[in-house]
C-alpha cells in the first residue's frame, strides 16, 4: 500500500491532466478563434475610391489628401506647447483636453489630436513637426468635389453605422460608405476592396511583426472611376438658374435615357460635407424641414402633373380611336366636374387637337377624356384602358433607375376610385380632372421628363439612368440599353408633337422661342394647396413645364416643375428655354431672359403662407 | 540475469552504472523545457542561440552548469553525500537566515544572493541538503519513526526551511517542503495523518463552495448511508462518528471564520476563482482579468493550440507575450500553443514515465538513505509538477513554483539537476554499498 501511494498519486494526476487538457484543447478549442485571437491584429489597406466624371470626362468628383495630426502619449517628451497650439490653431485648454483623452484611451497606441487639417496648415506644420516628438501627422482621404453642383446625383459618403456593419460584414466600424446618390448605388465599384495585413500584436497591443509572414494578407483592389451621363456644364448652369426657387428639374437624352441634368432646388454645395464643418453642416441642412435642401424634388416631389399630362390624354384618345385629329369641342371658358364649373384660359372658342393643346384648352380635353370612357361598355373597362396606356410611359410606379431614392408618383385605377368614392359610384365625368393632369394623378419631375422623351421619340423610352460607363468597359446595366415600348402607335404621334411645336409657335411659350433650334413643349399651372397648421390653404400656382428639342430628331428632352411659380411659361418655361439652348448651343443668346431668371427668386412667395398675414395668390405682376 | 550484467561493469568509472533510461528522460525533458524558453523569448532581431543577453542563450549557459553540476556530483564518492548531510542542512539553513541581512530583492521577493554573474537562490539549494538530512536522520539506525519524538524531529527537519522561506515572501517553494512528508508516509508515518489532510482540504473547499449547513447536512446523510448499508457484520462505533461530525462542523464555522476576516481580498478573490464562487458574472469577469489573469491568458492559449498545435515559433499568443511569466512558471502554456494537444500529453506522459521509473529505482535500493532520499527527490519533483501545470491549466490556484526541468532559471535548473543526479549516483553505488 505505502509502495503504491505515490505511483497511484502519480498515475492519477497524469490522468487528470490529460483530461483537463483534453477539455481545454480538444473540446474548447474552435478552429476559427484566429478571429478574436487578441494577439493578431488585422490592419486596412484602403485602395483610393474611384473617380467620377461627367458625360464628357470633365472630372466631377476626385479625392484630397487631409492630415490629421496624430498622438501616442507615451511618446511625447516635453514640448512648447503654446508654439504647438498655435500652429495647430487650437486653444491650450482644448489641447490638454485632447491630449487627456488621447492617454485615457490607450498611452501606447495612436489618437486623433487634431482632424484634417487644412493643406495651408498642414504646410506650416510639416516643417517644425520634428520638434514635436510623439506626434506624427497621418494622411487620409477625402472626397474632393469639382463642382459646386449635382450634391442630390452624387450623394456623399459617411463613416459606416451599426445597420451597416450587420448587414455586411465587408464593412468594419469607422470605415466610409456611400450614403446617397451614385456614391451609394456604386458603391461597391467606387470602393475597390481594401487590403488586410494580418499583424502580429503583443498584450500592449503593439506591432511585433507580419503574422505568418503575410500569407494570409492580400492587397487592395483599386476603386474604378465612373462616368456618369449628367452633362456637368447644364448641371451648373440649371442649378444657377435655380437660385431662390424651389423645385426640380430633370433632363433627359431621349435616344438613350442618359439624364443629363438633375436638379433639385434648392440644394447644397458637396464640398460642405467633406472635412471638419461636415457634421455642423449636415446638422443645418437636416434640419432645415421648410426648404429640405436634402430633399431631392427631381426624383422625390410628387405634384400634379398639370396640362403637359394633356397631351398623353390627347395620344390615348387617338389610339382609342376616340378622337381624330380633327375632332372639336367647343370651349365656353370652362368645363364641369360633377356640377363644379372649372374655367379655362384659351380665350373660348372651337378647338380642335391642334389649337387644344397649344392653348391648353381645357374644356378641349375634358370633352377627349370623357370620349375615352364612352368607347368603353362600363367607366370600369374605360378606366382600364386608360391605365393601360398611362402606365406604360413609366407613370405611376418606380421607374428604375439607378439612384438610390425614388418615388412612384400615381396614376389612379379603378380599385382606387372604388375605395375612395364606392364601386359604381363615379363615372368619367367625377375624375374628369385628369383630362388636365390634376386630381389625382402624380408624377415625379423625373417621370414627366421620361414621358417627354417617350413622345420625342415617338413611342418609346429607355430607363434613365445616370451611369455612362464604368471603368473601361462601357457595359451598363442591359435594363438600360433596352427600350420600353408605349402603348401607342408611332403615327398618332406625329399631330400631338405638332401642337406641342406650335405651343411655341402660337400657343402658350411663343415668348420663349430659341432662335434657329425648334423646340416642342407643353405649360402647365397646377394649382396646390397646403396645411398650416391644420388649416388648409391655396398657394401660388407651381409652374410646370416639359419639352424636347430639336423637333425632329431630339437631343434633349426635361421637364421643369417650379413650387409656385404661377404660369408654366414663366419659372418653368424660361429655364426651359434657357436649358435647351445651352445644350444643344452651348451658348445662351437670349441675355434679357438669362438674366430674369438668375435675378427673381421667389423667396417671397415661400414666406407667403409662414408670415401669419393674410396674402394674396397667383399675382400677375413678377 | 540484470543483476549479474550490473555487477559486471561495477568497475566502469563513475558514468557505469548510471541508469541511461532516467539520463534520457532528463535530457529529453531539459529540452523540450529549452525549446519553449527559446520560443517564448525570441525576439525579432534573431541572436545567436549562444546569446547570453536573451533568456534562451542565458538558459543555454544555465544547462552548461547544471552539467558541469552533475559531473561533479558524479565523480564524488557517493558517502559523501550521506555523510555531509547534516552539514550541508546546516550550512543551507545559514543561508535561508542570511538572505533576511544580504538578500537581494528581485520582484517583491527577497530570495535571492547577488554573486554578479548569477542571482543564487538559496531555498533551492535546501530542497536538495533538507532531502539529504531528512533521509540521514530516517535511515539512522537509532530512529524509530513510530516514536512521537521522531515524528517531532522529523517535522522540524522538514519545516524550518518552510518557516525561513516563508516571510520573503515565498509562499509557493515554502509549500512544496510539505511534499517531504511522503517520505514519511513510506517509512511508516501512519497514513491517516494523510487522510486527515486530505478530509480537511475537501471540508474546507466544500464549505466555501456550499456552506456550513450543507456540508453538516451532507456528512450526516453520509453517516446514515453507512449505516443503512455496511455489511451487518462490520461494527462501526457510533460515538466516535457522533465526534467526528461535530469536529467537522467546527471546522467548517471556523473555514467561514478565517476565510472572511483573516484572509485578505486577494487570497479570496483566488479562491473564488479556483471553486467558482463568483457567480455574478461582471464580478467574475473583472477577477478574471485581475487576480485571474496569468491564469486566463496561459488557459486561452492552451486552449487556441487545439490538437496539432500552432507549430514551433507560430505561438500567437507566445509571441504577443500575451501569457506573463511565460518562460518561468507559465512555460508549459507555450507547450499547449504551439505543439497542442499531441505536445501536451506527450509531456505528461514523459514526467509519469519519468517520476514511475525513479519510483522503481528507489524501491530496488538496498540502502535506506538511498531510498529514502530517493523518495525526497522524487516527491519534491512531483509535487512540483503537480502545482505548476495544475495552476497554468486552472486546475489549482495560482502558485508561484517552477516546472522542474522546464523553466528557466539557473537555480532552479541546477539544483533539481543535482537533486537527481546525487540520487543516481547513489543508485550507481547500490551494490557496493548494499548490506
Amino acid at each position: 500500500m505505502k509502495k503504491l501511494l505515490l505511483s497511484s498519486i502519480i498515475v492519477i494526476i497524469g490522468f487528470t491532466f490529460i483530461g483537463r487538457l483534453s477539455y481545454l484543447q480538444l473540446f474548447r478549442f474552435s478552429p476559427d478563434q484566429i478571429l478574436d485571437d487578441p494577439a493578431i491584429k488585422k490592419i486596412y489597406d484602403y485602395p483610393e475610391r474611384g473617380y467620377i466624371y461627367d458625360r464628357d470626362g470633365k472630372l466631377m468628383v476626385g479625392n484630397q489628401p487631409a492630415y490629421d495630426v496624430m498622438v501616442i502619449p507615451r511618446d511625447v517628451k516635453p514640448l512648447d506647447t503654446l508654439e504647438f497650439c498655435q500652429l495647430l490653431g487650437i486653444e491650450k485648454s482644448e489641447f490638454i483636453s485632447k491630449m487627456e483623452k488621447a492617454r485615457i484611451y490607450s498611452p501606447r497606441l495612436p489618437s486623433v489630436l487634431v482632424p484634417q487639417l487644412s493643406k495651408e496648415d498642414y504646410a506650416k506644420l510639416q516643417e517644425k513637426m520634428r520638434h514635436f516628438v510623439g506626434f506624427y501627422i497621418q494622411k487620409r482621404s477625402l472626397r474632393y468635389y469639382n463642382t459646386h453642383s449635382a450634391a442630390n446625383v452624387l450623394g456623399y459618403i459617411s463613416e459606416v453605422n451599426e445597420g451597416d456593419l450587420l448587414n455586411n460584414p465587408y464593412y468594419v466600424a469607422g470605415e466610409l460608405k456611400g450614403r446617397t446618390g451614385i456614391e451609394m448605388q456604386y458603391e461597391e465599384i467606387l470602393r475597390g476592396r481594401k487590403g488586410v495585413k494580418h499583424i502580429q500584436k503583443d498584450r500592449f497591443n503593439r506591432d511585433i511583426g507580419p503574422y505568418k509572414d503575410g500569407k494570409l494578407d492580400t492587397l487592395p483592389k483599386q476603386g474604378k472611376e465612373i462616368h456618369i451621363t449628367l452633362d456637368k456644364e447644364l448641371q451648373e448652369y440649371g442649378e444657377l438658374l435655380m437660385h431662390g426657387k424651389r423645385g426640380g428639374i430633370v433632363a433627359i437624352e431621349p435616344k438613350t435615357g442618359e439624364i443629363l441634368a438633375m436638379i433639385s432646388g434648392p440644394t447644397y454645395d458637396p464640398n460642405l460635407l467633406v472635412g471638419r464643418e461636415r457634421s455642423k453642416n449636415y446638422s443645418k441642412l437636416h434640419y432645415d424641414t421648410i426648404a429640405k435642401p436634402t430633399w431631392d424634388r427631381s426624383i422625390l416631389a410628387q405634384p400634379s402633373p398639370g396640362s403637359p399630362f394633356k397631351t398623353l390624354n390627347a395620344l390615348i384618345a387617338l389610339q382609342e380611336g376616340a378622337i381624330d385629329p380633327n375632332t372639336k369641342f367647343t370651349c365656353y371658358h370652362g368645363f364641369y366636374v360633377g356640377n363644379t364649373l372649372r374655367g379655362c384660359h384659351c380665350g373660348g372658342g372651337v378647338r380642335n387637337l391642334n389649337s387644344g393643346i397649344y392653348l391648353s384648352c381645357n374644356a378641349y380635353f375634358a370633352g377627349v377624356f370623357r370620349k375615352i370612357y364612352d368607347k368603353y361598355g362600363s367607366t370600369d373597362e374605360g378606366m382600364d384602358a386608360w391605365d393601360k396606356h398611362v402606365k406604360s410611359f413609366g407613370l405611376g410606379d418606380y421607374l428604375g433607375t439607378d439612384l438610390p431614392t425614388g418615388a412612384p408618383g400615381r396614376i389612379p385605377d379603378k380599385e382606387y376610385y372604388d375605395k375612395w368614392y364606392g364601386d359604381g359610384r363615379w363615372a368619367a365625368s367625377t375624375i374628369i380632372s385628369n383630362s388636365i393632369g390634376q386630381g389625382e394623378v402624380a408624377a415625379t419631375p423625373l417621370q414627366l421628363a421620361n414621358m417627354t422623351a417617350a413622345i420625342a421619340n415617338r413611342g418609346y423610352f429607355y430607363t434613365p439612368h445616370v451611369i455612362k460607363s464604368v471603368g473601361n468597359s462601357g457595359d451598363i446595366d442591359p435594363n438600360f440599353t433596352t427600350p420600353h415600348y408605349t402603348t401607342i402607335d408611332r403615327k398618332y404621334f406625329e399631330p400631338v408633337i405638332q401642337g406641342m411645336a406650335d405651343v411655341y409657335n402660337y400657343g402658350t411659350a411663343r415668348w420663349l422661342k430659341i432662335p434657329g433650334v425648334d423646340i416642342a413643349g407643353k405649360t402647365g399651372t397646377v394649382e396646390n394647396y397646403i396645411r398650416v397648421n391644420g388649416e388648409r390653404m391655396q398657394l401660388t400656382d407651381h409652374s410646370v413645364f416639359v419639352a424636347f428639342a430639336p423637333v425632329e430628331n431630339p437631343q434633349i428632352a426635361l421637364a421643369v416643375y417650379i413650387e409656385n411659380g404661377y404660369f408654366g411659361a414663366r419659372y418653368a418655361g424660361h429655364i426651359a428655354s434657357l436649358l435647351i439652348e445651352k445644350y444643344i448651343k452651348g451658348e445662351i443668346t437670349r441675355k434679357d431672359l438669362e438674366t430674369r431668371m438668375l435675378e427673381r427668386t421667389l423667396e417671397h412667395e415661400y414666406a407667403k403662407p409662414y408670415s401669419g398675414e393674410p396674402f394674396k395668390i397667383n399675382e400677375r405682376e413678377w | 540475469m540484470n543483476l549479474s550484467r550490473s555487477t559486471s561493469v561495477s568497475g566502469k568509472g563513475p558514468f557505469g552504472r548510471i541508469d541511461w533510461i532516467t539520463v534520457i528522460l532528463y535530457a529529453l525533458l531539459v529540452f523540450i523545457g529549452w525549446i519553449n524558453i527559446y520560443s517564448t523569448s525570441l525576439t525579432d532581431t534573431s541572436l545567436s542561440i549562444f546569446d547570453f543577453s536573451t533568456l534562451y542563450g542565458k538558459q543555454l549557459f544555465f544547462i552548461g552548469l547544471a552539467f558541469l553540476g552533475i559531473i561533479f556530483v558524479l565523480f564524488v564518492e557517493s558517502s559523501f553525500f550521506e555523510r555531509f548531510a547534516s552539514i550541508f542542512y546546516v550550512v543551507s539553513i545559514v543561508l535561508l537566515l542570511g538572505l533576511f541581512v544580504f538578500g537581494k530583492k528581485i520582484a517583491g521577493a527577497t530570495s535571492w544572493y547577488d554573486l554578479g554573474f548569477f542571482n543564487f537562490q538559496p531555498s533551492e539549494l535546501a530542497k536538495v541538503t533538507t532531502a539529504l538530512a531528512l533521509a540521514k536522520f530516517l535511515s539512522d539506525i537509532q530512529t524509530d519513526i513510530r516514536n512521537g519524538r521522531h515524528q517531532l524531529y522529523a517535522l522540524t527537519i522538514i519545516l524550518l526551511p518552510a518557516i525561513l522561506i516563508l516571510p520573503q515572501p515565498d509562499p509557493g517553494s515554502s509549500l512544496i517542503y510539505f511534499s517531504l512528508f511522503f517520505v514519511l508516509f513510506r517509512e511508516g508515518f501512519p497514513l491517516y495523518y494523510l487522510g486527515i489532510l486530505l478530509v480537511t482540504v475537501i471540508l474546507f473547499a466544500t464549505t466555501l463552495m456550499y456552506g456550513t449547513v450543507w456540508v453538516v447536512i451532507g456528512l450526516v446523510i453520509l453517516a446514515l448511508l453507512v449505516y443503512t448499508f455496511k455489511r451487518a457484520s462490520l461494527k462501526i462505533p457510533v460515538l466516535p462518528v457522533i465526534g467526528a461530525i461535530v469536529v467537522s462542523t467546527l471546522f467548517s464555522l471556523s473555514v467561514n471564520f478565517v476565510f472572511e476576516h483573516v484572509f485578505e481580498q486577494r487570497h479570496r478573490d483566488r479562491f473564488a476563482l479556483w471553486l467558482s464562487l463568483e457567480k455574478d458574472e461582471k464580478k467574475l469577469e473583472e477577477i478574471r482579468k485581475t487576480i485571474g489573469y496569468n491564469t486566463y491568458q496561459s488557459e486561452k492559449a492552451i486552449e487556441s493550440g487545439g490538437f496539432f498545435g500552432k507549430g514551433f515559433l507560430e505561438g500567437t499568443r507566445t509571441k504577443g507575450d500575451f501569457v506573463p511569466e511565460q518562460h518561468s512558471d507559465y512555460i508549459f502554456s507555450s507547450v499547449g500553443e504551439e505543439w497542442g494537444f499531441l505536445g501536451t500529453a506527450t509531456v505528461i506522459i514523459l514526467f509519469s514515465v519519468f517520476f514511475l521509473r525513479l519510483i522503481f529505482i528507489a524501491e530496488r535500493q538496498k540502502s535506506d538513505f538511498s531510498r529514502m532520499y530517493g523518495y525526497g527527490v522524487i516527491s519534491l519533483l512531483v509535487f512540483h509538477y503537480f502545482i505548476n501545470i495544475g495552476m497554468v491549466i486552472g486546475l489549482l490556484p495560482t502558485i508561484g513554483v517552477p516546472l522542474p526541468f522546464f523553466s528557466y532559471g539557473g537555480s532552479g535548473l541546477i539544483f533539481f539537476s543535482m537533486l537527481l543526479f546525487i540520487f543516481l549516483k547513489l543508485d550507481s553505488n547500490r551494490l557496493k554499498d548494499g548490506i
